[in-house]
């Protein structure tokens, strides 16, 4: 299948690809690891003028420490996130990266391109959303710094202006007796999630001090239920808890009917795979080891 | 309409081999590697990044090659079915596929072989869960799977031993 013919234009640095953008106009479309965009030209839903290629531009593609944050490069794989030693200690990236798609997409997807295309399904947004993210974004004129709960604004709607990028990823490491989790249930490997659901979770023995909750593809954007987050905090993590917190969340979801299944569904789909991650996390959080990868059914 | 798309002129090496090309921005690394350079090895199966068949590698790295344009590959290296055999020898993932009946039409084939290859060049030793989820993206509609699974164990033990 062939795209629509678009000009192709090679950025050498993030600055001149948003300069790239601001000149071009809104037909203008940025390229990172096109596995969502190239589908989606092939198909023709997507038929920008221009495309800016980032993959050319050095050293946009790296994970970092530095003072109790993460710092990832925008176009940083996730396959590199899913290998990377400085992950390993926050579970929850890991299970979000080494289960996106499959591992050809992940060679060539990236954490940028995931959040900056805000598709509700996605998984990275979901994830981050129950950790501290903050995003740097740039344009023309300079960098500002967008926590991720205002960045994303609807479905493939972001905080972003037409000539603006994600320069940088920011997420700040959880604090020691903290855990987290993340499962998505999957038809087969390659597809987008049917629901999933992330957690972060701060224990103090049995009690879960802090809770963080994220539920994706069960509504335009990520879904925050604060109101299972505050049935978990300040409570002893017992089976009654748990099913309390998965209780409060359901009236908050609003999935949608489609081909991966019906809305009552997905609804009870997301509670399961909260359920299970709550008690993932709580394990986690007490520093037991806990494999998980993305459910296929 | 857009005025004329100009093409994009790139280098890539394709199993080890130089080319020098001129590509129109949208033109697909697949359609590049079948149409243009005759090595139609690589198949089409799904075309939306969904089966696998398409994957080679790049730098070392699989990917879909439906789901990659021509000008992303400037500067690479490609690897693709055609250049896994040496010196008239079947590559021991070939050859292992072959001994285990690891395939029946053959379509997904070539796909398989590459995805196998970037797992066994990082991990000798892939466990039945490492094998699963590295051939995850590549679909295989005859085999059930049992007999691929059986022949990535060979072809891990033979480059072992090779």
């Amino acid at each position: 299948m062939y795209p629509r013919a678009f000009h192709y234009h090679r950025a050498d640095s993030l600055t001149q690809a948003a300069t790239l953008l601001s000149e071009l106009g809104a037909e203008a479309k940025l390229l990172a690891g096109g596995q969502s965009l190239i589908p989606l030209m092939k198909l023709r839903f997507a038929n920008p003028t221009h495309l800016v290629d980032l993959n050319f531009i050095a050293g946009t593609s790296y994970i970092r420490k530095e003072d109790g944050e993460i710092h990832f490069g925008p176009m940083t794989r996730h396959a590199e996130i899913e290998n990377s030693g400085l992950v390993t200690n926050i579970p929850i990236l890991h299970d979000c990266a080494a289960g996106i798609a499959d591992v050809q997409v992940r060679n060539r997807g990236t954490i940028g391109g995931s959040l900056a295309e805000a598709d509700p399904s996605g998984d990275w947004a979901t994830v981050l959303m129950t950790l501290a993210t903050e995003l740097r974004c740039l344009g023309p004129d300079g960098e500002r710094t967008i926590a991720l709960s205002d960045f994303i604004k609807d479905a493939y709607t972001t905080a972003l202006a037409q000539d603006e990028l994600v320069s940088e990823v920011v997420v700040k490491v959880p604090p020691k007796g903290s855990g987290g989790a993340y499962l998505a249930f999957k038809r087969s490997a390659p597809v987008y999630p049917t629901a999933s659901a992330a957690v972060q979770l701060t224990m103090d023995g049995d009690i879960c001090t802090q809770a963080a909750v994220a539920l994706g593809c069960v509504g335009l954007t990520p879904i925050r239920p604060k109101e299972a987050e505050a049935a978990l905090a300040g409570n002893e993590l017992t089976e009654k808890t748990i099913a309390h917190a998965v209780e409060a969340a359901e009236p908050v979801l609003d999935p949608q009917s489609d081909m991966r299944g019906s809305a009552d569904y997905k609804r009870t789909l997301a509670g399961a795979l909260l359920k299970r991650v709550i008690q993932i996390a709580a394990r986690r959080a007490r520093g037991e080891q806990v494999e998980v990868s993305h459910l296929y059914a | 309409m857009p005025e004329a798309i100009s093409k994009v002129a790139i280098s890539l090496k394709v199993n080890s081999k130089l080319h020098s090309v001129q590509v129109e921005p949208r033109t697909l690394l697949v359609e590049l590697l079948r149409e243009q350079l005759d090595l139609t090895g690589t198949h089409v199966g799904c075309d939306t990044t969904y089966c696998g068949a398409c994957t080679v590698l790049m730098n070392g790295a699989a990917v879909k090659s439906c789901t990659v344009f021509a000008v992303q590959a400037d500067g690479s290296e490609i690897l693709t079915v055609e250049g896994l055999e040496k010196d008239g020898q079947l590559h021991p993932i070939q050859k292992a596929f072959g001994d285990a009946y690891g395939l029946q039409c053959g379509f997904c084939t070539p796909g398989l072989l590459l995805s196998t290859l970037q797992l066994l060049s990082r991990n000798e030793q892939p466990g039945d869960t490492e094998m699963r989820k590295a051939i995850a993206g590549n679909t295989c509609r005859c085999t059930g799977y049992q007999n691929i699974l059986k022949a990535i164990q060979s072809a891990a033990r033979n480059m072992k031993d090779a």
